[in-house]
């Protein structure tokens, strides 16, 4: 049985071997038919050419300074596996190929599938050939094997700040679940499987836990209220959907730490999709995955959510992508989903001061069911 | 001794009728205690289960019991999946068979007689447990044969997504008419690279009874892009 790819890469070939054997002629029908298509999907040739400087170009003049990001690659070992390594890879050629480099680059959590000591180490390793500096944030398929021994011993804390350019960046770790596991006598392996499956309902709910939010707390206290804060979650550090962990139960005691400062936002992994959600003085991002999509949840989408276009399952890269935030002078950001397939989306800064009124990205051409 | 004898046909009933003898005696069994000999065997009533029965044991129903409670317990051994729905039931959220209650006392015609609550309750016990063996082949790479370790809730949480009020559709990426068995079918062969079930694979008619149970109330809608 052939793969997609393997069928894909073979009509490539094929495509290359008869290109090189036309002649003007034939080129021009060639042509023709490509430049056809595109009209037919309703992309302007300029932009389906040029699709990182369209998103440079929408980003405004005052930009500080970008980092990218990859998340949620969700590897199991090569062997077991080569879609989802071949995922990441691709992320890793994107972000390397980015000219002018990003200053850094975020990897979102769950690197691993589940949570073992290999999966962790094969994704350690094609990280590795990324240019730009990685700070790493913890997934709970990371975590839920070993409790985050390995996941530690590879990337260090799970709980981490640091200043740049004037910006103060915090990674939580909040994906703690409350002990569901020893009443029940699980394994390792039957912890992990447990919190590994998004509607499986026998697992607890995020959240950051009272160790993590003193930390947060004492972390902020020589911060001053001015300070841009830009923090790193694993899950939305708000409520959408219970279920699917598309959620943090202690959100709310979360964004009360928050809350004193002047421009916050808040990148967060897990939901592989295109998500955006304002609440007071904080802006929420998603990051897509390049392994999966996630299709919406039922109920709880923020309003200021820009849908992404229904995935379509017969391209096995479709949905999936990676991205960059352009960190501007005033500390608010755009938030660019460079997704594989299809021209990126940028949700703008102007969008989200103006609570959705202004600068708004294109309606996805296809909803969910 | 005094050995109940009960014939159970399948093998499920077991656990629900655990507190009582089980117990058939073989011929050997039979034969054995008439001639008091010493080589005798109780056999449970899958055929298969045995344990040895002492020619001068004692004829009491505590002796009985310990008899039926030893082939129970090598039973439950060999059947460690035996609680498989109500395992699956705590895992995965099951959208619950529709409730027949009203039709209590109802006659069809006169052909199957009046309707009583234990049908009702049969109706939807037997439905529900057809879409649980659903949920455990959509939750499972093992069960679906991925060569890749991915199984459907991976791009499908609660069998979000999978729209089986849709169909039948022209698939445009496929340039024909499809049934959703046929797009679960190439999801299998696809995203998740297993081998094609057949048509009436009983994994490809669970998957089917969990799609469409999942989706319960949306109103079909065949051709939808």
């Amino acid at each position: 049985m052939k793969s997609v790819e393997t069928k894909y890469l073979e009509a490539r070939d094929s495509l290359f071997e008869g290109l090189s054997k036309l002649n003007r002629r034939e080129f021009m029908k060639v042509a023709g038919a490509a430049a056809g298509a595109a009209l037919a999907q309703g992309i302007l040739p300029p932009h389906s050419f040029t699709p990182v400087r369209v998103a440079n170009a929408a980003t405004g003049g005052d930009e500080a300074f970008r980092f990218a990001y990859i998340s949620d690659s969700h590897l199991y070992t090569k062997d077991v596996n080569d879609r989802f390594v071949r995922g990441l890879m691709r992320a890793v050629d994107d972000v390397n190929r980015m000219d002018p480099q990003p200053d850094f680059v975020l990897y979102g959590g769950d690197l691993a599938q589940l949570g073992r000591p290999e999966e962790l180490e094969t994704g350690a390793q094609i990280l590795k050939d990324l240019k730009a500096p990685v700070r790493m944030m913890v997934g709970e398929h990371d975590w839920y094997f070993d409790l985050g021994e390995k996941w530690r011993s590879l990337f260090g804390a799970d709980n981490y700040s640091f200043e740049h350019k004037g910006v103060h960046f915090v990674t939580l770790n909040s994906v703690v679940e409350a002990d569901f596991w020893t009443a029940k006598g699980l394994t390792p392996a039957e912890r992990m499987q447990t919190v590994a499956g998004l509607d499986n309902g026998s697992q607890s709910s995020f959240t950051v836990g009272d160790a993590n939010r003193a930390w947060l707390a004492k972390d902020l206290e020589g911060v001053k209220d001015s300070t841009p804060l830009v923090v790193f979650s694993h899950s939305p550090l708000y409520k959408l959907y219970k279920k699917w962990n598309f959620w943090t139960d202690d959100a709310e005691e979360v964004q009360k730490i928050l809350k004193r400062f002047d421009t916050v936002t808040v990148i967060h992994g897990h939901t592989h999709q295109l998500l955006t959600n304002r609440i007071g003085n904080i802006s929420f991002h998603g990051m897509l995955s390049t392994a999966w999509p996630w299709p919406y949840a039922p109920q709880g989408l923020p309003e200021m959510t820009i849908q992404m276009s229904r995935p379509d399952p017969f391209n096995p890269n479709d949905g999936c992508g990676d991205g960059q935030v352009a960190v501007h002078a005033d500390g608010m950001v755009d938030k660019i989903y460079d997704l594989w397939n299809r021209n990126p989306v940028t949700v703008s800064r102007t969008y989200m001061k103006s609570n959705g009124k202004e600068d708004r990205a294109p309606k996805p051409l296809l909803a969910s069911y | 001794m005094r050995v109940r004898v009960i014939r159970a046909g399948a093998l499920l009933a077991l656990s629900a009728l655990a507190g009582f003898w089980l117990l058939r005696g073989t011929r050997s069994a039979d034969a054995a205690s008439a001639r008091g000999s010493e080589s005798a065997e109780v056999t449970l009533c899958d055929g298969e289960t045995k344990v040895p029965l002492a020619a001068d044991a004692p004829k009491t129903p505590e002796a009985g019991q310990k008899i039926a409670d030893e082939l129970m317990r090598k039973w439950r051994e060999k059947n460690p999946d035996r609680d498989w729905e109500a395992e699956e039931r705590t895992h995965h959220t099951i959208a619950p068979a529709a409730d027949n209650s009203d039709l209590v006392g109802a006659t069809q015609g006169g052909t199957y007689g009046e309707i009583t609550a234990r049908d009702v309750a049969t109706w939807k016990t037997e439905s529900e447990r057809f879409v649980v063996a659903g949920s455990k082949v959509f939750h499972s790479g093992a069960e679906l044969g991925s060569t890749i370790g991915v199984s459907c809730d991976m791009c499908h949480p609660d069998a979000a997504n999978t729209h089986p009020e849709t169909y039948p559709k022209y698939q445009v990426q496929l340039g024909r008419v499809v049934l959703l068995r046929d797009m679960i079918n190439w999801c299998i062969e696809h995203p998740v690279r297993a081998q094609p079930l057949a048509a009436d694979d009983p994994r490809m008619r669970a998957l089917e009874a969990y799609i469409y149970a999942q989706r319960k109330g949306t109103p079909l809608n065949y051709g939808k892009r």
